[in-house]
């Protein structure tokens, strides 16, 4: 059964709509990749999910539960956490309060501070110093952290490496293994269509708020993605 | 051959029509003398003078954004100004009036330039700050009787008429005059350019700032403008009043409580807004007022479900449910007429 | 020696001033909500002190582990049931509802309670006094002044050393992604607001004790918190008290000089600083 399922997913911002009738499943323990160009609708559709946008209540079945119409502290509650576009960590808080904050979802699991840490001994170093001094990487390291800390089953990843040093994705991506285990699914939510496919087990591709393509990776040829991607 | 163009107006039908309606019942009013009596000629003054209060902080709050809850501060300084004038310098009263808007533009210039370093809320506060500043000054002033206040004196009433029906007749004159002037000057202020101005700040700081409109400016002028008229209207307050004492002058309650009230209930950020809750507040006052203090419960309870439930009040409903202006302020594009 | 006696009275006097202005800068720094009401809210927990000291027979002190709770559950409810639906990032909202509550919440007052001065006993701790270099202080100043850097202190500690202090500043630096970390921010809204009321429970305890008040009286309470708040710096906790110091010790100077001039120094003091210093003495906060 799959672990997540949308039908149908229409989204709007006032009079514009930015999704249509997206359908879209993903197994437990399976990696997804939603890749397209910008303003595709790809922010709009981790919004939804993460309950910062509300949909209706069947539009997004999680885990058999309808929960479209959730708010986001109530999606957090049942098992999906989003790591944000542009980290967003908060400013006020030190880079061990960021990931504390994590608990705040209440859920037990494997995660705990010191787990985070051994994957990402930097903010060890770094654990008491304010978030906005540290590099845009490190941020990704602790927005990660803080999603992990609150034990989901699924993880959003939203534009996983924009904005960041090409040394820097490589070693987050050489840490996503660590980072999706025990069974825990994923959505990354790249631009970098190379790197997304590498990591992921499936893809969709979207174009102007629709799927334009989805299958495996090595299903598609290149020129496939790339129409889908560029609507060329 | 040209092609038939869309063209763009201010005015509507209803506009018109509500023009033509204003003039009439203008006319009325001024003649009032002929068929009112003296009670509610008394009422109809005290009604216009706040109808200048609520349209004056709603053009403060609802249009530049100045949300005052100190404009008390105004109000109580042209009462006194008036007995100061009057009674230090024999100024005849209306003249004085006309002096209590320029000085109270004067005042207004330093408090303005102290105050403007609040923001939003704070900004509030400092404006009662000021009020209370004002307050405590003039009880300080022992000449116009200190903290328990003074009366005008005979000869200052006898010099706007000799009888008491004439007096009555000219200070209910002057206090429609002054709504009239005060509902014209915000009418023609937010035609204006820096009206238009203004109308871009309160709907998006950001972008009129990115535009080039110079905000602090234009705010400052509103307070200037707002603080001499409300100066002005105080005055005439207590010319009517003939009375003045330090909590009087400056009460929250009277004269920013109330206004607060008419102009939330009546529709904020609209011209027409005060103009309805003037007219429902003094008729909830009329009918309610032997209740007390559980009427002013009663006008807080409505103001506060008004604002949480039509923020933009009564004003706000009807033009959102039949698209009506009377003070033509937006642009309306029509159609070519085939 | 009456200018030393005027200063210290003037400190002490200076933590009821900050236990006002930390409740309105907590709410502030949280919601970046200015509530009106803040003054009545004070008189409001005075008058259920009051009421329920002469109910039970106890003393004001001891009613206060009553009041507290009394006032921190209305603050919860209010904001949960009123005060969150004006939070819309509109600033006239909070501002004109919570300018209502405060003309309802005094003239409920006044129809309960009438316009009499009224003033809870403390019994023996009104008297007290204990004299010090031949300055005599009194105990329940010097009371005042402890529980309110007791109260400073505590809100310190819970805003920088707790789970809850976190979620308040997570939820005051991004509501949406604070919502995405399980809190839910009218929840932690209704908390701080609670939090806010509590302090205010304290503080209109021991104004009650120290001067006589009626139900018009909470405006210019409000004043002097906003002018702590401003004078110490927008959003620095340990600031609102400096902040109340200067603005009692402002006041009681000039009242020493001439008693009509005592709140008109005050707020002399306070415009002076708002010239000089327009971010306070010790800003912390950016807006």
């Amino acid at each position: 059964m799959a672990d997540l399922m949308i039908k149908a997913l229409d989204a709007h911002y006032g009079d514009f709509q930015a999704l249509y009738g997206i359908d879209l499943s993903i197994a437990a323990g399976e990696v997804v990749a939603i890749i397209g160009s910008n303003g595709a609708g790809k922010s709009t559709l981790m919004r939804s999910l993460s309950g910062l946008m509300r949909n209706a209540p069947e539009q997004i079945v999680f885990k058999g539960e309808s929960i479209g119409g959730l708010r986001a502290d109530e999606v957090s509650k049942r098992g999906i956490a989003l790591v944000p576009e542009g980290r967003q960590l908060f400013p006020s808080l030190s880079v061990e309060e960021n990931l504390l904050i994590g608990t705040q979802v209440g859920r037990e699991g494997a995660w705990t501070l010191a787990r985070i840490y051994e994957l990402f001994p930097i903010l060890h170093e770094r654990r008491n110093q304010a978030s906005t001094s540290l590099s845009g990487g490190q941020q990704q390291m602790v927005a990660i952290g803080r999603a992990l800390m609150s034990n989901p089953d699924l993880l959003l990843i939203d534009e996983l490496s924009l904005g960041l040093a090409p040394v820097i994705i490589k070693s987050i991506y050489e840490a996503l293994p660590d980072i999706i285990s025990n069974g825990m699914s994923a959505v990354i939510v790249e631009q970098d269509i190379t790197k997304a496919l590498s990591v992921s087990s499936r893809f969709y591709c979207l174009q102007e708020g629709r799927v334009s393509l989805d299958g495996k990776p090595g299903e598609r040829s290149r020129e496939e993605i790339s129409r889908a991607y560029f609507g060329v | 051959m040209s092609r038939p163009s869309h063209t763009v107006h201010r005015s509507s039908p209803a506009s018109r029509a509500a023009a033509i309606f204003g003039l009439i019942v203008l006319a009325i009013l001024a003649t009032a003398p002929l068929w009112a009596g003296r009670a509610d000629m008394r009422l109809m003054s005290e009604l216009f003078l706040y109808l200048a209060l609520a349209s004056l902080w709603n053009l403060l709050a609802g249009y530049a954004g100045l949300v005052s809850v100190g404009q008390q501060a105004y109000v109580g300084f042209g009462g006194y100004v008036l007995f100061a004038l009057t009674i230090f310098l024999d100024i005849h009263p209306i003249l004085a009036i006309g002096l209590a808007a320029i000085l109270g533009a004067a005042i207004s210039v330093p408090v303005a330039l102290l105050i403007f370093r609040l923001r939003g809320a704070y900004f509030a506060i400092g404006t009662w700050v000021i009020a209370e500043v004002f307050r405590l000054g003039f009880a300080q002033v022992q000449a116009l009787g200190g903290g328990s206040g003074t009366s005008l004196p005979v000869q200052v009433v006898r010099s706007i008429a000799s009888g008491r029906t004439m007096r009555e007749w000219t200070t209910y004159w002057m206090a429609l005059g002054l709504v009239v002037a005060v509902l014209a000057i915000v009418y023609l202020f937010l035609r204006s350019r820096r009206g238009l101005a203004l109308t871009a700040i309160r709907d998006n700081e950001l972008a009129a700032g990115s535009l080039g409109i110079d905000i602090w400016r234009s705010q400052f002028i509103v307070y200037v403008v707002t603080g001499a008229l409300a100066a002005c209207t105080g005055a005439l307050i207590f010319l009517q009043k003939l009375r003045i004492t330090p909590d009087a002058a400056f009460s929250v309650n009277d004269w920013t409580a109330f206004v607060i009230f008419i102009v939330v209930i009546g529709g904020i950020g609209t011209i027409e807004g005060p103009i309805i809750g003037t007219l429902i507040y003094f008729a909830l006052r009329e009918t309610l007022a032997d209740l007390g203090t559980t009427y002013l419960i009663i006008l807080g309870v409505v103001a506060i479900i008004v604002m949480l439930k039509a923020p933009n009040g009564l004003w706000g409903l009807v033009r959102a449910r039949w698209g009506v202006e009377l003070f033509p302020l937006s642009y309306r594009v029509a159609a070519p007429k085939k | 020696m009456d200018w030393m006696n005027a200063i210290i009275q003037g400190i002490l006097l200076g933590g009821l001033y900050a236990m006002i202005a930390a409740g309105l800068s907590l709410i502030f720094g949280v919601m970046r909500l200015v509530n009106i009401a803040h003054g009545d809210l004070i008189i409001l927990a005075a008058y259920l002190a009051l009421t329920a000291s002469m109910l039970l027979g106890l003393h004001p002190l001891l009613v206060l582990l009553l009041v507290v709770p009394m006032m921190a559950l209305f603050g919860y409810v209010l904001q949960r049931g009123i005060l969150n639906g004006t939070l819309t990032g509109d600033i006239l909202p909070p501002l004109l509802v919570t300018f209502g509550l405060s003309v309802i919440i005094q003239n409920a007052l006044l129809e309960a309670y009438s316009a009499d001065p009224q003033k809870l006993d403390s019994g023996v701790l009104d008297t007290a006094s204990m004299t010090m270099g031949g300055i005599s202080i009194g105990i329940l100043p010097l009371l005042m002044f402890a529980v309110a850097v007791a109260v400073i202190a505590g809100l310190q500690f819970i805003f920088y050393r707790t789970a809850l202090g976190r979620a308040f500043r997570a939820v005051s630096d991004n509501q949406d992604i604070a919502q995405l970390m399980g809190l839910n921010r009218r929840h932690v809204f209704g908390l701080a607001m609670a939090l806010s009321l509590a302090v205010v429970a304290v503080a209109g305890i021991f104004l009650g004790m120290r001067t006589s008040f009626d139900p018009s009286v909470g405006g210019g309470r409000l004043i002097f918190g906003f002018e702590a708040v401003i004078i110490g710096g927008l959003g620095n906790l340990w600031g609102t008290l400096v902040g109340g110091v200067i603005l009692g010790v402002a006041q009681s100077i000039g009242g020493q000089i001439n008693p009509g001039w005592q709140v008109l120094a005050g707020h002399v003091v306070f415009l002076l600083i708002l010239a000089i210093k327009p971010r306070g003495l010790f800003p912390r906060m950016t807006d």
